[in-house]
């Protein structure tokens, strides 16, 4: 579904992609971890758009992007805080975002039904609670069917049984053929959803493959322990096929 | 297109309900109208209300435009992880600052002297080219503060440079056409001046009023040169087209850092 080929991004001196190599299968769900600031946030906003990169290809379903917005129709983001204009209801941003798609497809409503965010809908989202917010920042991704969901940290700030409808969602997606990333600092937390695995340091893949194909190459026994030995070494270096 | 339009229509519905917008709009009326109740006829009501207009209508354009750009950087974010061009999501944004504040004004303006029954044939013309004026700086001073909050990521820094960009254009350029005047008082100046008077956007509205206001000579040196050099319509003409480039150049500019930048 996209293939990422020697991406570079640095932000003033900061280097934070470093010749990035990645490929997301279609139909699966990848799980893209690393510490804090390694890089994954600005991998999201490059496939969006919404960065630049300095150099390196994104192909998208068999097209290089190039500029074009039209592949984000098939987009659905939820980024790791949503910052909405101030005034807006959830109603507001849903129908916003509805209207500049030009979307006349039916609404996928199952997140606002689950979160039950129906009476919260019309309130501003600056008088709701961070995760509230979040909810309905999950909600909004779900909402157009999109063939790739981009989720950046969608568990962080969701109560454990919010996080777990939204997990389900997930699984329930990818059966209907979706595809989707996921990032996250805390691996443990995505170990039961995702198909594929693809750890960053310092803006560089050091390892992408399936858990099986983790476990074997750091010879560890549990996904934490394997991402940890790869944090500590770096030397995991076990390119899948 | 449509993109621009949906754009558009948000934030019209958005700005015009923002008290600024209205108190402005307020200000343009109370004055319009107190100075046709003093002064009585609509030129000199007109004439008053000239040094308003080319001093407040680019502060308050570039203040809150700078502020605008900052403020709306949640909505870009949003659309433009949406199938949504750079360019039309810019143009939409443009338009929804500059179409708000022309309006403010135009309306400010135009309902006292028609309350007052106070455009005839003589008025008219004024009318129109105080309004081309207020609405020409509103765009250029809406793209200069494009062009900043662009540029300068900062939202306090940006609206320092902003309120030194004003001044540098109103109070500091006045002085130095005072000092360019007295220093080089015995050498033939016209040419140098009209130069000047492009060169900023402010006098270049000042000139486009003065010029039909015969009352050039009072209104500073370069309107007395621009008179007798480019009089009339062909001044008239010069004048609007150097403010339509001083929209549209920092504009561009302002386009591509936008197109370029990172969310």
């Amino acid at each position: 579904m996209i293939s990422a080929r020697g991406v570079r991004k640095r932000f003033g001196r900061i280097e934070v992609l470093n010749g990035l190599d990645l490929d997301i299968e279609r139909g699966s769900i990848t799980a893209i971890v690393g510490p804090n600031a390694s890089g994954k946030t600005t991998f999201n906003r490059i496939v969006l758009g919404l960065v630049r990169a300095d150099a390196g290809d994104i192909v998208f379903d068999g097209k290089r992007l190039n500029g074009d917005a039209r592949y984000r129709e098939r987009i659905g983001y939820m980024p790791q805080i949503a910052r909405y204009p101030e005034n807006l209801s959830g109603r507001d941003v849903m129908s916003l975002v509805r209207d500049v798609r030009g979307d006349r497809a039916l609404l996928d409503e199952e997140l606002v039904d689950l979160f039950t965010l129906g009476p919260v809908l019309d309130k501003p989202l600056r008088v709701l609670s961070g995760g509230m917010r979040q909810r309905i920042n999950a909600a909004l991704a779900f909402l157009f069917r999109s063939d790739l969901l981009i989720l950046d940290e969608p568990t962080a700030g969701l109560d454990p049984i919010s996080a777990g409808t939204l997990k389900d969602k997930m699984r329930r997606e990818r059966e209907a053929g979706r595809t989707i990333i996921v990032t996250s600092h805390v691996l443990s937390e995505l170990d039961e959803v995702a198909d594929r695995i693809a750890f960053l340091l310092d803006g560089v893949v050091r390892f992408s493959g399936s858990r099986d194909e983790l476990l074997r190459a750091t010879g560890e026994e549990t996904l934490e322990r394997s991402v940890a030995a790869l944090m500590r070494g770096g030397s995991g270096r076990a390119d899948a096929p | 297109m449509s993109t621009i339009l949906k754009v558009v229509r948000y934030e019209l519905r958005n700005v015009i309900r923002n008290r600024w917008v209205i108190t402005y709009a307020l200000f343009f009326f109370l004055t319009t109208e107190l100075l046709l109740r003093l002064g009585g006829s609509t030129p000199r009501a007109l004439l008053s209300l000239l040094n308003v207009v080319v001093l407040l209508i680019p502060l308050v354009t570039i203040v809150f435009g700078t502020i605008y750009w900052h403020g709306s950087r949640e909505f870009t974010e949003l659309l433009l992880a949406q199938p949504v061009r750079r360019g039309s999501l810019f143009h939409g944004l443009f338009a929804g600052l500059v179409l708000p504040l022309s309006l403010a004004f135009v309306m400010g303006v135009a309902i006292p002297l028609v309350l007052h029954r106070g455009i005839g044939r003589d008025s008219a013309a004024l009318l129109i080219l105080m309004l081309v004026a207020g609405v020409s700086l509103t765009a250029v001073f809406g793209a200069i503060a494009t062009l900043i909050a662009g540029v300068v990521d900062d939202r306090l820094r940006a609206l320092g440079v902003a309120l030194g960009v004003w001044g540098l254009m109103t109070v500091a350029w006045d002085g130095l056409i005072l000092w360019t005047t007295v220093a080089f008082a015995n050498r033939p100046l016209e040419g140098p001046l009209l130069v000047m008077t492009f060169l900023n956007p402010v006098d270049l509205a000042r000139v486009l009023l003065t010029l039909r206001l015969d009352i050039s000579a009072m209104m500073g040196y370069t309107g007395a040169v621009f008179t007798r050099i480019l009089g009339g319509w062909t001044g008239t003409a010069a004048a609007v087209t150097g403010l339509a480039a001083w929209a549209i150049v920092p504009g561009l500019f302002a386009l591509r850092a936008f197109k370029t930048r990172d969310f």
